[in-house]
């Protein structure tokens, strides 16, 4: 079980619904902005093993290490902001388990991963349409085109034909 | 074969052939193999695939699906394997008894209803009986591509084992080989267990052991579409009954031994069809008004469809009671 941030409360579900799962559940949780909010419940849950990271490249180790040592009859499980869900995707597809054996459970924020496709820049968390390029500085319109392989959705300079035309950036998908 | 999606006839297109070898396996399996009439290369196909065998049994046209055996990568040649089933419907005995060296025949371009997923890191393929033959195959594809795969085949003894000796002999570190009358069976619990993220499970056998290499599968945690079987089911005979089919405006009877489809077919109605055997849905067709119990025996239609009661795959199933009405 993959988890992030609010992600903690349905694995919490899923521990109060059946305590026999926790026994043999190994959790790899990145609590982001919820601090200590939910480890301690999670740990009073009694998983088989419990991991909690600061980031989700801290963990990717982790996982691929876990992913090596599986069997078939391995269940993936991930919860918490699209962007864990679709990195975690990734390892597990890349794993060799289809994603239509993956269950997923979307908690918490509904910020967008995107990746500007000028400078190929990642910026985790975005809120806001449009937004700056953390990594090159362009002015980005969020597109709802998802990309499965970088787990991101796409960001295209807003004002390429007429620099500095930019419509005020509004909170996304509240 | 035209790329045009609309075709004259129902079925996949044909191709004329003659039968170049018939070899005895055993006391029950006879391999056929056939050329094309033509001196032309056979289309190439995937491993898994199917022909239907067309039959002219004296004035009855008898339609067998088989699973092709030969290598797919030669395309000079196709075979099949057939097991003699003196309690059919007459086809495979009409193959064992009828059919000789020489004889002009028409196949089907093959369908593939059951092919290797090519995304998984390993194939493990599970063969009960005659269901080896889609897995001679799938074994030569893979061999090419440098695949990974192991076969363990269940067999009722070793002299009914068809191919068991040769497929060890070229493959002995992947060919488990299994007979009832020595007691062996396979440790499928054992055998799921230590399998590699990633594996693909194949069975194709009887219906009892496709079901129990699902049900232990699942049971295990492996997902659904990971498990492939394929299963082609012989129309049973049932009681006859009459179907009127509105479309064509006209009123069959459909006889004891013959399928639906086939009665349509014999009075000249030309219903779709691919596999003939439960599996591929072609022949779906709606049913319109219906006074009676349908008898499904595909399996195609899913449990809602079922109770819902207006979809029958002509195929397979029948139909007692008093009035049926299809939108054919």
């Amino acid at each position: 079980m993959i988890a992030d941030a609010e992600g903690a409360e349905a694995l919490l579900e899923l521990a109060a619904k059946d305590a026999g799962l926790m026994a043999k559940s190994h959790i790899i949780y990145i609590p982001k902005d919820t601090g200590e909010t939910y480890v301690e419940q999670l740990r009073a849950a009694a998983p088989a093993q419990l991991y909690v990271g600061p980031s989700f490249a801290a963990a990717t180790q982790r996982i691929r290490h876990v992913l090596n040592q599986a069997h078939m009859g391995l269940q993936v499980y991930l919860t918490g902001t699209e962007g864990l869900m679709g990195q975690a995707m990734n390892e597990a597809t890349g794993a060799g388990i289809s994603h239509t054996a993956i269950q997923t459970e979307h908690r918490g924020s509904v910020a967008r991963r995107v990746q500007c496709v000028h400078c190929k820049g990642i910026t985790e968390d975005v809120m806001t349409d449009p937004y700056v390029c953390g990594h090159c500085g362009l002015n980005l319109f969020v597109r709802d085109h998802y990309s499965r392989r970088l787990a991101a959705f796409q960001g295209v300079c807003i004002d390429a034909e007429d620099p500095g035309n930019v419509p005020e950036p509004v909170e996304l998908y509240k | 074969m035209s790329a045009s999606p609309t075709k004259a006839k129902a079925g996949a297109e044909k191709l004329d052939v003659v039968v170049s070898a018939v070899v005895p396996m055993n006391d029950l399996v006879t391999r056929f193999e056939f050329k094309r009439t033509d001196g032309q290369q056979f289309p190439p196909f995937s491993a898994g695939a199917h022909t239907v065998v067309e039959m002219n049994d004296d004035g009855r046209t008898r339609l067998n699906p088989y699973s092709l055996m030969s290598d797919p990568a030669d395309t000079s040649t196709y075979a099949v394997s057939v097991r003699r089933d003196d309690q059919g419907r007459g086809g495979s005995l009409f193959m064992h008894r009828n059919v000789a060296v020489g004889d002009q025949m028409t196949i089907t371009y093959p369908v593939n209803l059951f092919a290797l997923d090519l995304r998984a890191r390993k194939h493990i393929f599970f063969a009960g009986g005659i269901g080896i033959t889609p897995f001679i195959a799938m074994i030569a594809q893979l061999e090419r591509s440098n695949g990974h795969w192991e076969l363990h085949y269940a067999a009722r003894s070793p002299e009914l084992a068809s191919y068991a000796d040769e497929l060890r002999l070229k493959h002995p570190a992947n060919v488990h080989v299994y007979y009832d009358s020595q007691d062996q069976a396979i440790d499928l619990q054992t055998l799921l267990q230590g399998q590699p993220l990633g594996t693909h499970a194949y069975v194709c056998g009887p219906a009892g052991m496709i079901k129990w290499v699902h049900d232990t599968a699942q049971t295990m945690g492996w997902p659904d579409d990971v498990v492939h079987s394929e299963e082609f089911l012989a129309p049973q005979p049932g009681k006859p009954f009459q179907v009127r089919l509105c479309k064509s405006d006209i009123t069959i009877d459909v006889g004891e031994n013959e399928s639906l489809l086939e009665a349509m077919e014999r009075c000249g109605v030309d219903a779709p069809f691919l596999c003939r055997g439960g599996a591929c849905g072609q022949c779906e067709t709606d049913v319109v008004e219906t006074e009676g119990e349908l008898l499904h025996r595909d399996h195609w239609l899913d449990d809602d469809q079922i109770a819902a009661g207006n979809k029958i795959m002509p195929c397979v199933s029948r139909f007692v009671g008093k009035t049926l009405v299809l939108d054919r």
